[in-house]
């Protein structure tokens, strides 16, 4: 069964003469329990996808749906509690004023959750903080503990597909291979269904199974794992991706 | 061949209430007419680096070293004035994004024309030609377009090559580039070192490049300095940068998911806290 399924969706901005198309008949299909990646360069419309499936653009067309949720112009509010997003900056999207306590307390009360203080002890424990983390503000946290308060925000209302915006993007390597690590284990613990934006094809090639190739708002590839170990694309946007991420090479840029 | 530039011991502090932080300890190198690279994770001190050259600390931050020469000149030992005849004229800095290093209310051409006048003292009139040039040398096309425009006019590729266009229009010796392409996408990445990769080997440039990402150093430098709590902990060939020892440097590569390798789970750097006390080894020539 399908967990997120697109159908030609269509995403604007802007009226008449101003309009600008950001996404243009884009279809996924990402099965229960799956990890699929977008993949593309900036302006390509990977993340409106995101930003219009948990309904954070108004202006779209097309079919979406999430599980048992057909997606309207207004989603029901256990819509939410179902579909969790994880945003790229930890430093712009945790409140600098408020404790861990306060973010992950607000969601888990927003959602309805009776046992918070038990809930908030076991989601610091899940996302690898101790429960020291529990009274500290975000700037007495590092980047990837940050990563790991907004991933356990995004888990509070369990759950049962996160939306990943770059997840890893604003970390050093050595702090992506940690939270890269903590997502694959909270997946299988959680039977989690991943959408992930990213721009970083080794990332995607890690976690997913499967990915689709964005250019100019449009889905140009769906590529799985295989045949992109393989270095094995249809699409030439998709052949350049794969070459630039090997590393500089000055004899491609000559032939390009 | 007589190195471009010569650095011992450099060290830079910064007064807390805690007491002295050293952001940069002890390390030193040399740089010849190379590209040499500098990695570590971010608060190893490698932007610190790039700006104690320039002398770009603000107080109450310190620079100290034994010795800081370009061409013979002791750095350290210049005026303020002296300095700012250095900066932009014989050593440049590239940021990592322009969007925050070019004057959001001034036109391109207007910028470019400054810098190239403050230093050569030239006419308007060849300034402007010189600008044109240089936008030309860094593949922007139709340059006299550009040349009027504000920077929000311009794409994050553009503003990068229009930074770097505007950063050599001098002829400096020396280029340092702090995360020149971290803000760019992969596909405009390429674009920006092909024309910086040209440009130093046109022009017999020395590069300092700054960067987290191991495996475009491996590929663009000749050189490589590894860098770790303010520390040179290894320095090795570029091309041999996946032979490296230092359990910190592997580590790094380690934690680095790859096409090619796939690996069910990604290994955690495990830090050792000799690692920060271990002398820094010498980058010199």
């Amino acid at each position: 069964m399908s967990q997120i399924s697109i159908n030609n969706l269509n995403v604007w901005f802007g009226e008449h003469e101003e309009r600008v198309d950001a996404v243009k008949g884009a279809s996924i299909n990402v099965e229960s329990g799956a990890s699929f990646g977008l993949v593309g360069e900036s302006g390509s419309g990977k993340s409106t996808i995101l930003r219009a499936l948990v309904g954070l653009v108004p202006t779209w067309s097309g079919s979406m749906a999430v599980g048992e949720f057909e997606l309207g112009s207004k989603r029901p509010r256990n819509f939410y509690k179902d579909v969790q997003m994880v945003f790229q900056d930890p430093y712009a999207s945790l409140h600098p004023r408020h404790s861990v306590d306060q973010v992950l307390g607000e969601t888990l009360s927003l959602h309805g959750f009776k046992d918070i203080d038990n809930r908030i002890k076991k989601l610091l424990d899940d996302v690898g903080l101790g429960p020291t983390f529990r009274f500290r503000y975000p700037h007495q946290l590092s980047g990837g503990q940050r990563q790991r308060v907004a991933i356990a925000r995004a888990l509070a209302p369990e759950p049962s597909v996160l939306l990943l915006d770059e997840p890893t993007s604003a970390l050093d390597v050595s702090v992506q291979a940690e939270v890269l690590n903590l997502l694959a284990d909270l997946r299988e613990e959680h039977k989690l269904t991943y959408l992930m934006v990213s721009h970083n094809l080794a990332v995607v090639a890690h976690m997913c199974d499967a990915t689709a190739v964005m250019q100019n708002g449009e889905i140009v590839e769906v590529l799985n794992v295989q045949d992109m170990r393989a270095m094995n694309p249809n699409h030439p946007y998709t052949r350049h991706l794969l070459e630039s991420a090997a590393g500089y090479n000055p004899t491609e840029i000559q032939s390009a | 061949m007589s190195n471009l530039l010569d650095i011992e011991n450099l060290r830079v502090t910064f007064p807390t209430r805690q007491g002295d932080f050293q952001a940069v300890r002890d390390i030193s190198f040399s740089l010849g007419q190379e590209r040499l690279g500098i990695v570590g994770e971010s608060g190893s001190g490698k932007s610190m680096t790039g700006r104690a050259i320039l002398r770009l600390i603000r107080p109450p931050g310190q620079i100290q070293a034994d010795r800081m020469n370009l061409n013979g000149k002791n750095l350290l030992e210049m005026s303020h004035k002296q300095m700012q005849s250095v900066r932009g004229q014989e050593i440049s800095m590239v940021m990592q994004d322009p969007k925050f290093s070019l004057n959001p209310v001034m036109r391109i051409s207007d910028q470019i024309i400054e810098i190239y006048r403050f230093h050569t003292g030239a006419s308007h009139k060849a300034a402007y030609a010189k600008a044109l040039e240089m936008l030309e040398a860094v593949s922007i096309r139709d340059p006299e377009r550009v040349m009027k425009s504000y920077p929000h006019e311009m794409s994050g590729g553009m503003g990068q090559r229009i930074m770097i266009a505007m950063m050599l229009v001098t002829e400096p010796q020396i280029l340092i580039a702090d995360e020149p392409t971290s803000a760019l996408d992969v596909s405009v990445q390429t674009q920006v070192l092909s024309i910086i990769d040209r440009l130093v080997r046109e022009r017999g440039m020395g590069l300092i490049f700054i960067s987290h990402d191991l495996n475009l150093v491996a590929s663009f430098c000749d050189r490589v300095l590894i860098m770790y709590a303010g520390r040179i902990v290894e320095t090795c060939d570029a091309k041999k940068l996946h032979e490296a020892t230092h359990p910190y440097t592997r580590g790094l590569l380690g934690s680095l998911p790859r096409l090619d390798d796939p690996q069910p789970r990604l290994d955690a750097l495990q830090r050792d806290p000799a690692w920060r006390d271990a002398p820094s080894v010498s980058g010199l020539l």
